[in-house]
């Protein structure tokens, strides 16, 4: 009977996690439905900081990640079909494979110092292109990753009745391989833009903030996640409830970007 | 054919881009942190507990003892918090769950991997921290609030990858198992849990990985005071949050001390995630 009973201790102690996790996930959304319904009104998305407002900040961030995008996104997938379409076993793709894999999960705050080292000493200044570049650099591994996977899940036969038929070999990988894997690379782009678009570490140093509206990428640059960071620590109650604000619209849109990835592209998975 | 040789050039080129960012990272932290190796050393440094800007804003005696500290142990925290809710979670998604459950359960922890750090680090400042305290007495940001809510925010992570090791046990061994009468809590104890044992490691050792860099959550919690904490519910400071919190207005030796923290801070979390990655996660396909 022992025995019985352990398993069912364990059963509940699992079960009882689960609910754990869940409940802070509850918890949190909860939190921010709360907050976030009490101070976020028109006025939020019609003036720019210096009013109380999250305009300039929330527009700044999507430009930020937005052109971190463009210049991540294509270095990565680049990247990622030389990994997995040229140099498929090359010791060069094991290294320049593995390294990304650990690049992934480097330290955000190393990535903005290491971009304040290039990108702002130099310039004499913070500046919203050093921010880009910070974001862009967290996101070119994660690229890489997504497509090398993505890549490796197209069949075989593919490449081969693509190269029979007299293609090229960027042929076959433009029109053949990449259409293929179509589907699990938009995945993973909005997965990238997802991660990257809540990222406050690489900007602190790089970007900085900015109060007015602002597209001159050359000075410092309104941010989002930086404004949150700085009205939040502010003690003052009209700024503490502006970062609940911002940070419910933050949340909103990561998740949502994710659920759409879930429920839209994810193609069923196969082992 | 000319587009042909392009597009190899151009996957090529941006192949080597990773491999020289990653290359310029320690570059250029080694080039900046060159000062405060000169003047502080090594071990010197890394045994020294004082912070303190010289009197001309540009000099100083910095050392890196309290938020190096700060950093293993809000991470010990976080870990000791994470491993068995996420083993549990593992285990429940894995073994225990009924299958209309499996997917929209994986769906909500993933979502909490999913949010900005940021958020975790305002719930904790106005939410959890208060809370803690309330039960614990002591500072509301505090070592153990950083290091809990770290912890919360690995969950899904570890919980995800374990998840992932212990699927990976053939469903023949699992199923012979039971067919010889054994409970849920054997299959999982003598089974599941031997076979995905290196994954499970892995995943914790990468988590640590995570909570060693993490900078907003922390910042938010930690207190981001220069001492010793002498009790869990003390203020102290890690080394992502040291940078956050001074790198804008510091002189010259200081600015050089916080990169050589940056350094070490990307060398132990470059250690770890390699040891993680290529011991105990190596894919086998």
């Amino acid at each position: 009977m022992n025995r019985l009973l352990l398993n069912k201790i364990v059963i509940t102690l699992s079960t009882l996690a689960a609910l754990i996790g869940i409940s802070f996930l509850l918890w949190i959304l909860i939190t921010l439905s709360i907050r976030g319904y009490h101070s976020i009104d028109w006025h939020i998305f019609t003036t720019d900081l210096v009013n109380n407002g999250l305009r300039n900040v929330i527009i700044g961030q999507f430009i930020l990640a937005g052109i971190a995008t463009v210049i991540g996104v294509p270095v990565g997938m680049m990247a990622g079909i030389y990994l997995r379409e040229y140099g498929i076993n090359s010791k060069f793709s094991m290294i320049v494979r593995n390294l990304s894999d650990v690049m992934m999960s480097a330290p955000s705050i190393v990535i903005g110092i290491f971009v304040y080292g290039i990108f702002v000493v130099p310039f004499g200044g913070f500046n919203g292109w050093a921010g880009v570049i910070a974001l862009a650099i967290l996101m070119i591994p994660i690229v890489v990753s997504t497509t090398d996977s993505m890549l490796s899940l197209v069949p075989q036969e593919l490449r081969e009745a693509g190269i029979a038929l007299g293609a090229s070999k960027a042929q076959v990988i433009y029109k053949i391989v990449l259409s293929a894997a179509k589907i699990g690379l938009i995945t993973g782009v909005l997965l990238a833009f997802a991660r990257v678009i809540g990222e406050t570490a690489p900007l602190l140093f790089t970007s900085a903030n900015n109060n007015f509206f602002s597209f001159g990428l050359s000075n410092q640059y309104p941010s989002l996640t930086v404004s949150i960071y700085h009205l939040a620590l502010f003690p003052s109650q009209t700024s503490q409830n502006l970062a609940w604000a911002g940070s419910a619209i933050l949340t909103l849109l990561v998740l949502f970007i994710n659920l759409i990835t879930r429920f839209i592209f994810k193609p069923r998975k196969q082992k | 054919m000319l587009f042909n040789r392009f597009f190899r050039g151009l996957s090529h080129t941006s192949a080597w881009l990773v491999l020289t960012i990653l290359f310029a990272i320690i570059i250029v932290l080694f080039h900046y942190s060159k000062s405060a190796i000169g003047d502080f050393g090594f071990f010197h440094f890394i045994t020294n507990s004082k912070w303190i800007v010289g009197n001309d804003g540009n000099g100083g005696n910095f050392g890196g003892l309290i938020p190096i500290l700060g950093t293993f142990l809000s991470s010990l925290i976080a870990m000791v918090f994470a491993i068995p809710i996420a083993m549990g979670i593992a285990i429940f998604l894995t073994e225990i769950a009924p299958e209309f459950l499996k997917a929209p359960v994986g769906i909500a922890v993933e979502l909490l991997a999913a949010i900005p750090s940021i958020i975790y680090g305002m719930w904790g400042l106005f939410y959890f921290g208060p809370l803690l305290q309330s039960w614990f007495g002591g500072q509301s940001n505090s070592l153990l609030t950083a290091g809990v809510v770290l912890g919360i925010m690995v969950i899904p992570f570890m919980a995800a990858l374990s998840r992932d090791a212990m699927n990976t046990t053939p469903s023949v061994l699992v199923e012979s198992a039971y067919s010889m009468g054994a409970t849920r809590y054997e299959v999982i104890k003598d089974i599941v849990f031997p076979f995905a044992k290196k994954g499970i490691i892995g995943s914790v050792i990468l988590s640590l990985g995570r909570a060693l860099g993490e900078t907003m959550a922390v910042a938010f919690l930690i207190g981001g005071v220069f001492r010793f904490p002498n009790s869990l519910t003390s203020a102290t400071i890690s080394i992502p949050v040291l940078i956050a919190n001074n790198f804008g207005e510091a002189g010259n030796l200081q600015l050089s001390a916080m990169f050589y923290m940056a350094l070490i801070l990307f060398i132990i979390s470059f250690f770890t995630i390699t040891i993680a990655k290529f011991y105990f996660l190596r894919k086998t396909d």
